[in-house]
């Protein structure tokens, strides 16, 4: 069977749900279920463990791992600090780096999340960062030892899909570690766009939480995301960008 | 450049005019555009954008839940003291009010501070009166500390300081920073501030930007709605926030839309009336301007047209008002600042909110130090 190694699990769904956005805390559980996804992020900001109807942690189902993100973080040391009261309060030690200085366009500081990236592995942390998708930074957190090299499809929540689609199969093709397209994805369609180019997982909040019923979306999400993987598997992970024609265009050319 | 420098650009320009005659066809440019720039701005805002309210809230609509989601962050604001130093004509604090002028003690502030934390709300605004004397650099350090215990997010509304002094506060773990202009209109700025430390425009003006050097994150601007045209008023408010938001890029930035609430004296001439349909234009055309800007509801408005805001733009509100101090142990209650036009508890708007489908969002920032 197909299954998605990660952090050192093995996943049956290649679908990663965020926790923000929702029209109620609640509704997590149900998203969860339809989707059939077994990595949640939240943002470690809007964690209240110190309250039993506010925690957001007691709508996750306990099968499912964590992955907390430093969402708040405009520097290398504050991402660090967030990942490690994340640990603290209980979150596991996945932590997914989002470093944002710009609060307009909401893009990701490549630069300083390449730092907080050497830190947390150093301290044990499986680590997968959020970035623009550049090769030499990805090749860098490749040489750090991050867990996957998370890329955005399009800036956060503006659900316009692939629009990085260039980058992303350049870091496919040159980053030996799972590429999995976070922010942008608006439709499932466009995931499983995603997937048929090779990505291994794709990250979804806004499209899903926004829409007029979250688990419906969710569970498209979910067969998206899966209807294009197996076609990836189809086609042939061997085989990439320049697949041969069907009938040899030299096929008129004899043996001597 | 500081804010003034822009501020003096437009100024003098005659938007009166500019915005009389701006044509139906360029309101229906700004609409179209994804990036809408100044002009744009000023166009949502002119007389000839009335017309088009209801696409403007569509859109408006769509770009808060995009950038948003459906959720909206709540606080309780905290009232520290009612001293003030200044004459504000439109303010029930205003030095030359006598009545039994009140600050918290430090016991009060703990005890306050337990009452609202038992609402698992975590944001907490403290205001005071504006007056240096009474509520000092000292004292509010040691009421942050004290609250600090049991808010993961505190906000000042306070006098402007310089940057050492916000600097110190956000040391003891002060992250959001409120000032109002008031006015960005200068003349009516001074006929309204008679006395008092306020009477600087300038060093109001500029104290955003100071709190940002100092490391706030959150700084949350607005003018005091009816105080002049709101056209021009929104105008320089929205202009400001652009500013801000472009100039220190890491902080969130947040505009208000305080409405002027009945006190004594308010015929003078300078008092402009804003209806609801001038407050719902001004919500919107920030919306559009501003995608990313958050949109806070004042307390001061009727519960029934908070409602009808909600889905406008509003990204923040406040639950659990009380405007006098002193005011949620139950215990010594002073004199209100202002009228509250919505009183109900944070577990009132909480369900508010979810029956129009918004999470209430009771924490959203985890202090670092
Ligand atoms: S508005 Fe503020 S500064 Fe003016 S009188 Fe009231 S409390 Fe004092």
């Amino acid at each position: 069977m197909d299954t998605f190694k990660i952090g050192g699990k093995e996943l049956k769904s290649r679908l990663i749900v965020g926790t923000g956005k929702y029209p109620r805390k609640s509704m997590i559980s149900e998203v969860i279920k339809s989707s059939g996804t077994e990595v949640i992020t939240l943002a470690l900001r809007r964690v209240d463990i110190n309250s039993e109807d506010e925690n957001i942690l007691n709508y996750i189902d306990d099968s499912c791992v964590l992955m907390p993100n430093t969402s708040g973080a405009t520097t290398a040391d504050e991402a660090v600090k967030i990942a490690r009261i994340a640990k603290a309060a209980g979150c596991g030690d996945w932590v997914k780096i989002e470093v944002i200085k710009d609060n307009k366009f909401l893009l990701p500081d490549n630069y300083e999340t390449l730092k907080a990236s050497e830190t947390l592995v150093k301290e044990g942390f499986k680590v997968f960062p959020y970035v623009t998708p550049e090769l030499a930074v990805a090749k860098e957190l490749e040489n750090v030892g991050v867990e996957a090299v998370m890329p955005l499809g399009a800036p956060i929540g503006t659900n316009k899909g692939l629009e990085t689609r260039e980058l992303i199969k350049i870091l496919i093709s040159e980053i030996n570690l799972p590429i999995i397209v976070d922010a942008g994805i608006g439709r499932p369609s466009q995931a499983a766009e995603a997937m048929e180019l090779g990505c291994e997982a794709v990250m979804v909040n806004t499209a899903i939480a926004t829409s007029q019923d979250p688990p419906l979306m969710a569970d498209a999400f979910g067969r998206g995301v899966e209807a294009g993987r197996k076609a990836f598997l189809a086609k042939n992970p061997q085989v990439k960008d320049k697949a041969e024609a069907s009938s040899p265009l030299t096929g008129f050319l004899s043996e001597d | 450049m500081s804010f003034k420098d822009i501020y003096s650009k437009y100024k003098d320009m005659e938007l009166d005019k500019i915005l009389r005659e701006i044509s139906k066809t360029r309101v229906e440019m700004a609409l179209d555009k994804e990036y809408p720039d100044e002009n744009d701005y000023l166009a949502l805002l002119s007389p000839a954008a009335e017309s088009y309210l209801e696409p403007m809230a569509r859109k408006a609509h769509e770009l808060t839940v995009r950038n948003f989601g459906r959720a909206i962050v709540l606080y309780t604001p905290l009232y520290l003291s009612d001293y003030c130093s200044n004459k504000c004509i439109y303010c029930g604090f205003r030095a030359d009010n006598s009545f039994d002028r009140k600050k918290l003690t430090y016991e009060e502030v703990e005890k306050e501070g337990k009452a609202i934390s038992k609402t698992d709300i975590r944001h907490i605004l403290i205001l005071t009166g504006e007056s240096e004397k009474h509520t000092d650099l000292e004292y509010l350090k040691n009421c942050v500390k004290i609250l600090k215990k049991y808010f993961s997010s505190i906000t000042v509304e306070i006098y402007p300081m310089t940057t050492e002094g916000y600097k110190e506060l956000v040391t003891e773990g002060v992250d959001g920073l409120t000032i109002y202009q008031e006015t960005y209109d200068e003349d009516i700025y001074h006929k309204v501030h008679l006395k008092g430390p306020k009477r600087d425009y300038d060093f109001r003006l500029d104290a955003p930007e100071r709190g940002l050097e100092a490391g706030i994150r959150r700084i949350n601007i607005g003018a005091l709605f009816g105080l002049s045209p709101w056209r021009k008023e929104a105008f320089f408010t929205g202009l400001h926030a652009w500013y801000l938001q472009n100039k220190y890029t890491e902080a969130e930035v947040y505009i208000s839309f305080p409405r002027l609430r009945p006190f004594k004296g308010e015929d003078l001439d300078y008092i402009h009336r804003v209806t609801d349909k001038n407050m719902v234009q001004m919500m919107l055309a920030s919306r559009l301007f501003l995608p990313r800007v958050g949109l806070n509801l004042s307390t001061r408005e009727a519960p029934e047209l908070r409602e009808n805001l909600l889905p406008l733009g509003v990204t923040r509100m406040s639950a659990g008002s009380v405007t006098a101090v002193g005011g949620y142990s139950g215990e010594d209650s002073g004199v209100e600042q202002f009228e509250v036009a919505d009183h109900r508890s944070v577990d009132e708007i909480k369900s508010l909110l979810l029956k129009h489908r918004y999470q209430p969002v009771l924490k959203d920032w985890e202090m670092l130090s």
